[in-house]
């Protein structure tokens, strides 16, 4: 029986395709690191360890969101409340301890339990009613907004009346020339056992297959509303999380932070090579698309560029990976 | 093809018998959609070792047949049978549990997870202990080990990296991948919906391979198939279905494609 693949010698488009198909992470790799020899050519200052430790903890608080966002990604969903649900998060934990004396560490864990019953909605939502996550998101995105706000009353609450425990993820030790903080430590924690369930355990396969093709997974026994509501309350977890990394960057909890983080959020996932159409990706691309953002906040600034140049540079690199990931996906036998 | 020899049976009626044990039965299924009848009391049943094609018109109830079979649909009224035993299928689960697997058209894969996953994909093998029991760690070797006697079983060794994802496969051997998981899960039936509908030539005859195969193996099988060739070339007897009924059953050895359209499209009666 000659049940060979087709013979024929693939040409080096093909070649390419295929590599980049079989290995998503190479791409943004490949980014980073021409960014990192393009902004540190233009200013040595970039990678000197005071620089690149900032680099670092500027990135955190979007790198441990956009896990959650990956996970919804990898389901073909997306998430707009993720920045919503972190500030609420992290109104709670700051508020019960400055005002109802709340120990620090309860409040830290009711504040993430407040970001799991966030998630909870958002995967009720998305798997009972059935409802297109885009839509559920940016209903929810306004609901919690609405709500962090009237709950704060739209103040902020500052470091200084906050028991250490909420501020100890800004807990800084120095390693050589580096700084490194807890709230750092943390996020690569998170990114590591994340990344373990899912590429390691049945739960992360089915999370992958209910994203590739929901009807096929739901047809071999997998169950689709289970895993999908499971993906959202766990991204709640991780942006309970994120409010805790963020209290401790910020110093103090407003009403008003990570107002980008949802893009920013989707961004890093995107250029970190997560298919919009779910099923395809992973957190390393994800920490490396987070780390590509920063570092053409900081690689420009550095460089003497006006701001407004990392918007653009940003945009243009989504496209890029989009348009990439579309070619990648018509990879053939 | 046993059943050829057994003459008596075939002479007393067009309903003959398998010629070893009848291992799946259906009596009097009928199904309702509202208004719509879907079955109009149907009996059907493959023998160990047997194939049974089952042809008919669009919208005569192939589908719905299928799907009372493997648990996709509760029939309003009817019996299945097991092994001789009463069986009722709430789930797709309940006739996978039992034995019973099913290759789906258009919707048997995964096309971005690889060939073990899709193999295992809804059963997959968890590591011993903690790890495996609570927090359902894969044990990722056994299964691409598995994965390859399957597929070396069945003759489709080519395929030789289990970590290929599947959407780099032909047809042929997506449609391949399918047939292997039902095969290496399916313990009595295995049932095809439609395998070869998107196949060229050479693919469909990979697929009919595998089908004798499982054949051979022991198991019954249901192959539900437009494409007449295909039904005439692997099947010991064929079921038409015909506005929500059986309209005959044929041997392919007394009846040509063409008096076996002729039934199932109403131009003759048996
Ligand atoms: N889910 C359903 N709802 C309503 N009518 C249905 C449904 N499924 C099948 N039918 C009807 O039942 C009849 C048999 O359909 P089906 O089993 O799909 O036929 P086939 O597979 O032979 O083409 C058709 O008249 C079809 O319209
Ligand atoms: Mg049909």
């Amino acid at each position: 029986m000659t049940r060979a693949l087709s013979g024929d010698a693939p040409t080096l488009p093909q070649e390419v395709q295929r590599t980049l198909h079989a290995h998503p992470a190479i791409s943004p790799t490949l980014i980073l690191v021409a960014a990192w020899i393009t902004f540190t050519v233009i200013n040595p200052r970039f990678l000197q360890p005071g620089a690149l430790s900032l680099l670092v903890q500027q990135t955190a608080i979007v790198a441990i969101l956009a896990v959650g966002q990956t996970l919804i990604l990898l389901t073909a969903g997306i998430d707009l409340s993720v920045g919503a649900v972190c500030v609420l998060a992290a109104m709670v934990m700051a508020k019960i301890t400055s005002e109802q004396g709340v120990p620090g560490v309860l409040a830290i864990l009711i504040g993430i339990a407040v970001a799991m019953a966030a998630g909870l909605l958002n995967g009720i939502l998305v798997t009972r009613l059935k409802l297109p996550p885009f839509i559920v998101t940016l209903g929810t995105l306004s609901i919690f907004t609405a709500i962090a706000l009237l709950y704060s009353k739209g103040a902020t609450i500052e470091s200084g009346v906050l028991p250490g425990e909420l501020n100890s993820t800004g807990h800084t030790w120095s390693v050589g020339a580096f700084r490194i903080t807890a709230g750092v430590l943390l996020v690569l924690l998170v990114y590591v056992v994340v990344g373990v369930a899912l590429r390691k355990t049945a739960w992360g396969r089915h999370v992958y297959a209910v994203g590739d093709d929901a009807q096929a997974a739901g047809l071999a026994g997998v169950r689709v509303g289970r895993v999908l509501l499971s993906v959202y309350v766990v991204a709640g977890v991780i942006y309970g999380i994120g409010a805790w990394v963020m209290i401790g960057r910020v110093g103090g909890a407003s009403p008003n932070a990570v107002v980008d983080a949802n893009l920013e959020s989707i961004t890093a996932v995107v250029i970190g090579g997560t298919s919009l159409f779910g099923g395809r990706g992973g957190l390393l691309g994800t920490l490396l698309g987070a780390l590509i953002v920063q570092s053409f906040s900081v690689g420009l600034a550095l460089a003497g560029v006006d701001g407004q140049f990392r918007l653009l540079a940003v945009g243009i690199l989504v496209i890029l990976a989009v348009s990439v990931d579309q070619w990648i996906r018509q990879v053939k036998a | 093809m046993t059943a050829a020899s057994d003459p008596g049976v075939t002479a007393q009626n067009d309903a003959p018998e398998p010629a070893t044990g009848v291992v799946l039965r259906a009596e009097g299924l009928t199904k309702k959609f509202g208004q719509v009848v879907g079955l109009a009391g149907v009996d059907l049943h493959v023998g160990a070792g047997e194939v049974l094609g089952v042809i008919g018109d669009n919208g005569a109830g192939k589908s719905t047949l299928i799907n009372c079979l493997t648990g996709a649909l509760t029939p309003d009224s009817g019996q299945l049978y097991l092994d001789g035993e009463p069986v009722v299928f709430r789930r797709p689960q309940d006739a996978r549990e039992a034995g019973i697997e099913t290759v789906y058209q258009t919707l048997g894969v995964a096309p971005a997870l690889d060939i073990a996953s899709n193999l295992f994909l809804g059963r997959e093998i968890r590591r011993g202990g903690v790890a495996g029991q609570l927090f359902r760690f894969l044990d990722q070797r056994a299964m691409q080990q598995k994965a390859e006697v399957f597929l070396k079983q069945l003759g489709i060794l080519t395929i030789q990296n289990m970590k290929q994802s599947v959407e780099t496969l032909s047809g042929g051997q997506r449609q391949a991948i399918a047939v292997a998981r039902a095969a290496a899960f399916g313990s009595k039936v295995v049932v095809l919906d439609e395998p070869t509908a998107a196949l060229g030539v050479k693919e469909s005859n990979l697929v009919l391979d595998m089908v004798r195969q499982l054949r051979d193996r022991g198991l019954g099988i249901v192959l539900v198939s437009h494409n007449m060739p295909n039904v005439w070339a692997v099947s010991d007897r064929i079921h038409v279905q015909r506005l929500g009924t059986c309209a005959a059953v044929l041997r392919p050895q007394t009846h040509t494609m063409s008096e076996g359209v002729a039934i199932m499209t109403g131009a003759a009666v048996v």
